[in-house]
């Protein structure tokens, strides 16, 4: 019942809601002290609370790099967990300032949700995690398979395209969260478990035994991960948007946490630039002149966070792929801070 | 004043009130309506057209993945009310049962009710249903190790699959064959009774039901062939191909609202035979009858009048505790629907409108149903 209720407040929360206080998210967030941000329920390396009740994660240092932009202060975020389900209703009804909830882009969600993706935090896609006793080496196998899945997810609807596709039949079994999902997966009602591919590598830390289970090397969808914010305020979109390409930038300048401070000394037009000892590019986002340095203070660059929550520093070793720099054989790029 | 005679101050009043509460909600819905536009938040039933493109595992009606919205909304409230209906007819028959038992002079069937009420309505929902779904049937072996009865039916932890009839040529003659059988063992009934009460002598009847039932329906199959044909289920791959199968899902959630509503209905009727006189029970046995015989005829049917309405209470708590299913995914309506289907769609306050638009009829139309029966029966009683 409880998350029915927490649905309906949330349903109920526009028709109270006053249409104003929409186009002001930086000034309420200012007034209140805090960014509130919409985090998972526990996906590690993404968004999990450690074991002395502290955020951590990939999706976490995001919400960190935009509170210290706004106060200099990574700490001032209070976040909110959120179930797949109910997560868009928090972000339209203002629950949360910002969505960053390892969430897929896709037109629909983009154009009928109210809400605008601020740009690629990391690039997924959907996998399939099997038992190895099962002995299966392709998804091309899974003819007559039944199938774990967390409802309210682009995964539901890319596993009936992909195995409609394949001309494969399968069952599928719908939890409303993840954990309930993992265990049902675990305890063997379903051969398979289906989410995106970092998702498998951390949901497979939880199982009691992960080296008896075997993430399968398709990929079978498209999955770019964002943060997200409402529509109407052109102002939050853009510090946001732009929170994410400094972290971006800082790696691509060689700009990490432990130098931040000689870097910032430099003599180099776009260093002096994107650190405000030129120009306010800053101010004119509605930050400080100096926001860049701030951001990467508080949470490292782009390369950084990634090896801290999700790479090699991390239990889930997962490589850089296709979130490498664009320079360097990836798909991460960001547009020039000019 | 309160429910008293009003007079024109009260009737001003009232008209007021009811003004000011036109105006409210004229502008809760504007409010929504243009914070919605100025959001761009998409808004309006037009959803209810659209593909949805997931699959559902288990569909009263044929369902797939390219089918609209609409339709998942039909999958839904269907598979709220199968796990409805049989919870309500499996509580209400536990549910008396046990009832009987805690009221019965032998002090071990007494005992054992009481504490069973006591032990299950004590215990909260979500977990009894999480206890057999997580505890006792994900325990099943899985299909390839599955308990087998005679190689046709199976119980592993992907639900209990049984061989599927297939209609034959047979079928039709044998449906004739059984509807003719029952429509004359009504008939036989019907002048049996007459006989009793208007002559009476008293007729045995039921060889002849059981001849004809067991019979005629017999004598098409021999003629006509065999009605059904049983496409037995075999392990293929992952899971068995062919057969019926019901889905742990279903069967948890079903034995958990069951057993958990069958408690509360046992006080509900307990309750109301103990407030019908104990004369009439003494009354009917000194005349002879069997305490069996005594409570179908004359207590019952007067506790009857005590028990229907908070038994009704206990069928809308049934109906609506199945949205509990969300936890352990059986694919209900708020799982689908205001599950699914509201995160595919985005538009939370139309789908939750019609959510509780769905509810709110189930419930109006079981106390309805419910009234009738009780209006009926006092009818039949004298009342």
């Amino acid at each position: 019942m409880k998350r029915v209720t927490l649905a309906l407040t949330l349903a109920l929360a526009p028709v109270l809601a006053s249409v104003g206080a929409q186009a002001e998210t930086l000034k309420t967030v200012k007034d209140r002290g805090m960014l509130a941000c919409g985090v998972s329920q526990g996906l590690p390396g993404f968004s999990n609370p450690d074991d002395k009740g502290n955020w951590t994660g990939l999706d976490v240092d995001v919400c960190r790099a935009i509170a210290a932009a706004i106060f200099n202060d990574p700490t001032k975020v209070k976040f909110v967990p959120l179930s797949a389900k109910d997560r868009f209703t928090a972000l339209q009804s203002g629950e949360v300032d910002v969505l960053s909830r390892n969430t897929t882009w896709t037109l629909s969600r983009d154009t009928s949700l109210g809400a605008n993706f601020a740009g690629i935090t990391y690039y997924d896609g959907q996998g399939f995690m099997v038992k190895k006793a099962l002995k299966v080496n392709s998804a091309l196998e899974l003819n007559s398979a039944s199938v774990c899945v967390q409802t309210g997810t682009t995964t539901e609807q890319n596993l009936a395209d992909y195995f409609k596709a394949n001309k494969m039949k399968y069952e599928v079994i719908a939890f409303a969260g993840a954990d309930e999902t993992v265990k049902a997966y675990e305890s063997g009602r379903c051969d398979v478990f289906t989410t995106d591919v970092s998702g498998l590598y951390a949901e497979r830390l939880k199982l009691s035994n992960p080296a008896d289970h075997v993430v399968l090397p398709e990929v079978i969808s498209k999955e770019p991960l964002g943060p997200m914010v409402r529509h109407g305020d052109d102002q939050w979109f853009d510090i946001v948007k732009w929170t994410l390409f400094g972290l971006i930038t800082a790696e691509e300048m060689g700009v990490t946490q432990a130098n931040v401070d000689d870097m910032a000394k430099s003599d180099k037009p776009d260093f002096k630039r994107a650190f405000g000892t030129d120009g306010n590019l800053g101010e004119q986002l509605g930050l400080t002149k100096d926001w860049f340095s701030r951001i990467v203070k508080a949470v490292g660059n782009y390369g950084e966070m990634y090896e801290r929550n999700v790479g090699a520093g991390s239990k889930l070793q997962i490589a850089r792929g296709l979130n490498q720099l664009w320079n360097k054989g990836g798909l991460q790029y960001a547009p020039p801070i000019r | 004043m309160l429910g008293g005679k009003a007079g024109w101050n009260g009737i001003i009043l009232q008209i007021l009130f009811v003004a000011v509460l036109v105006w409210v909600g004229y502008e809760i819905i504007a409010n929504a309506r243009s914070n919605l536009a100025a959001q761009r938040i998409t808004s309006g039933f037009g959803f209810l057209n659209n593909t949805a493109g997931f699959d559902v595992n288990q569909a009263l009606i044929s369902y797939s993945g390219s089918d609209s919205y609409s339709r998942v909304l039909m999958v839904g409230i269907l598979n709220t009310l199968l796990v409805s209906v049989i919870g309500i007819v499996l509580a209400t028959i536990l549910g008396f049962l046990v009832a009987l038992g805690r009221l019965s002079p032998n002090a071990l069937l007494s005992r054992v009710s009481g504490a069973y009420v006591e032990l299950i309505r004590n215990l909260p929902l979500l977990f009894q249903i999480l206890f057999w779904y997580l505890a006792v049937l994900a325990a099943l072996p899985g299909p390839r190790q599955s308990i087998s009865l005679f190689s046709t039916f199976f119980l592993n932890n992907r639900g209990f699959i049984v061989p599927r009839p297939i209609e034959e040529p047979g079928f039709m003659p044998f449906l004739i064959a059984l509807g003719v059988a029952i429509v004359a063992s009504i008939g036989l009934r019907f002048y049996a009774r007459r006989e009793l009460f208007v002559r009476g002598h008293a007729m045995r009847i039921w060889p002849y039901v059981l001849g004809m039932l067991i019979g005629l329906p017999l004598i098409a199959m021999l003629v006509y062939g065999a009605p059904v044909a049983f496409e037995v289920p075999v392990l293929k791959g992952f899971n068995f191909a062919g057969g019926s199968r019901i889905i742990p899902e279903l069967v948890a959630l079903t034995l958990a609202l069951t057993m958990y509503t069958a408690s509360f209905i046992a006080e509900v009727v307990r309750a109301g035979i103990l407030s019908v006189h104990k004369g009439q029970m003494e009354a009917g046995l000194s005349l002879g009858l069997s305490r069996g015989t005594v409570l179908r005829l004359i207590v019952v049917p007067q506790a009857l009048r005590v028990i229907l309405p908070p038994l009704t209470n206990q069928y809308l708590n049934l109906t609506k505790n199945s949205s509990l299913a969300v936890a352990i995914g059986y694919p209900d309506l708020v799982s689908v629907f205001a599950g699914t289907t509201m995160s595919q769609t985005g538009q939370a306050i139309e789908i939750i409108g019609i959510t509780m638009g769905v509810y709110l009829a189930l419930s109006l139309i079981t106390s309805a149903m419910m009234s009738f029966y009780s209006w009926r029966l006092g009818k039949r009683l004298g009342a």
